[in-house]
C-alpha cells in the first residue's frame, strides 16, 4: 500500500514538472500559413467603392466614430486606421447556466463580463485618377477581433470575428457615410 | 512516513523550476539564438525599390493571415499586428530599402512570452508575402 502511495505522489510531481517545464507553449504550425478560409475571409471583409482613397478613409473614420470606436492609430500614407472599443459582453443564457451550475455544485462559474473589440481598416487604391474622383476605385478591408473578459479576471475568448452579418452591416453603414459626405450632410 | 518526506523534496524541485519560467529583469534582453542567425531567419530581400508598395503588401498579407494591424508607419517602414485565435501572436514587420533596387523585409513574431525563433513560421510568412508581391523572397547573408 505504502509503495503504491509513494509511486502515486512521485507520478504527480512528475506531471506537475512536465506542466511547469512546458509553461511556454510553442507557436501552432498553422499560425502563419495561408488557409483555405483566407480567401473566403478576404472576400467577406473587402468591398470596392467608386471613390478616391482619401475620401474613403475619411468616411470610414466617421463610420467607426458612429459605431463608438476610438481611433488608436492612423497612417494615411498606408491607408490604415486602427481602432478599438470596450463594451458589454454579458449573455443572459450564459448567466442562467452559470446560476444553475452554481446552485447544483456550489462552484461559481466564470461568466463573460466585457469585451475589447479591435479593428483595423485598410484601403487600397485600385484605379487612380487625379482629376476626377468619380473615376477612382478603392478597395477597403476591415478586420474585427475581440478579447472577452470574465468576471473572474481572466480572458475566456481570443478570436477573430468572422460573422458575415457584422461585415455586411458595417459596409452598409460605410456606403451611407460616403453618400452623406458626398452631399456634405 | 516516506510519503511525507517526499513533500519537501517536491517543493525543492518546484523552487528550482519556477524561477526559470518567470520573467525577470535579465529576461528583457535575453535571446537563445545568436543575433546573426536570428536575422537570417527573419529577413528576406525582394527585387523592388518601392518601399510603400511593399509595406502595403505586408499589411494585406497580415490581414490574409488573420491579423489586425496595431500600428503602421510609412516613414519608419514599420507595421505591427496581432492575431487572436485562441492564442495571441504579435508580429512586427520592417521594410528597409537596400541599395537602389531592393528592399529588406524583416519579420519578428512573439508568441506568448517568447520570441519565435523557429525558422518554419517565418518561411510560411515569407511564402505568403512573395505570393502577394509576385516576387521571390531571397535569403539574406
Amino acid at each position: 500500500m505504502k509503495e503504491r502511495a509513494i509511486s502515486h505522489s512521485v507520478g504527480r510531481i512528475l506531471i506537475a514538472l512536465c506542466f511547469l517545464c512546458s509553461c511556454a507553449p510553442k507557436i501552432p504550425k498553422e499560425a502563419l500559413q495561408l488557409s483555405n478560409e483566407s480567401l473566403q475571409n478576404r472576400q467577406l471583409q473587402t468591398r470596392r467603392f467608386d471613390t478616391d482613397e482619401k475620401t474613403l478613409l475619411a468616411a470610414s473614420a466617421a463610420v467607426l466614430q458612429d459605431l463608438g470606436f476610438t481611433i488608436d492609430e492612423s497612417e494615411t500614407k498606408l491607408g490604415t486606421i486602427v481602432c478599438s472599443k470596450r463594451c458589454d459582453a454579458t449573455n443572459a443564457g450564459q448567466i442562467a447556466v452559470a446560476i444553475l451550475v452554481a446552485a447544483l455544485t456550489g462552484v461559481p462559474m466564470p461568466i463573460d463580463r466585457e469585451q475589447l473589440v479591435r479593428a483595423s481598416l485598410v484601403t487600397n487604391p485600385i484605379q487612380e485618377d487625379e482629376t476626377d474622383k468619380a473615376k477612382c476605385r478603392t478597395a477597403v478591408r476591415v478586420t474585427f477581433q475581440r478579447i472577452v473578459f470574465t468576471d473572474q479576471r481572466g480572458a475566456s475568448r481570443l478570436e477573430c470575428i468572422n460573422d458575415p452579418k457584422l461585415y455586411q452591416e458595417f459596409f452598409e453603414k460605410l456606403s451611407k457615410s460616403l453618400f452623406l459626405e458626398a452631399h456634405e450632410i | 512516513m516516506r510519503r511525507q518526506s517526499l513533500i519537501p523534496f517536491g517543493l525543492l524541485i518546484l523552487l528550482v523550476v519556477i524561477p526559470s519560467c518567470a520573467p525577470s529583469a535579465q529576461q528583457i534582453l535575453a535571446s537563445s539564438e545568436s543575433q546573426v542567425k536570428l536575422r537570417a531567419i527573419q529577413t528576406r530581400a525582394f527585387d523592388t525599390p518601392d518601399k510603400t508598395k511593399t509595406l502595403r503588401t505586408v499589411i494585406a498579407t497580415l490581414q490574409d493571415l488573420g491579423f489586425v494591424v496595431d500600428k503602421a508607419d510609412e516613414n519608419l517602414g514599420v507595421v505591427s499586428g496581432t492575431k487572436l485565435a485562441g492564442y495571441a501572436l504579435r508580429m512586427t514587420v520592417t521594410v528597409r530599402p537596400y541599395g537602389e533596387t531592393k528592399v529588406h523585409v524583416r519579420a519578428s513574431a512573439h508568441f506568448g512570452l517568447r520570441v519565435v525563433e523557429d525558422p518554419e513560421p517565418y518561411q510560411q510568412f515569407f511564402d505568403a508575402l512573395s505570393k502577394a508581391m509576385f516576387l521571390t523572397a531571397q535569403e539574406v547573408e
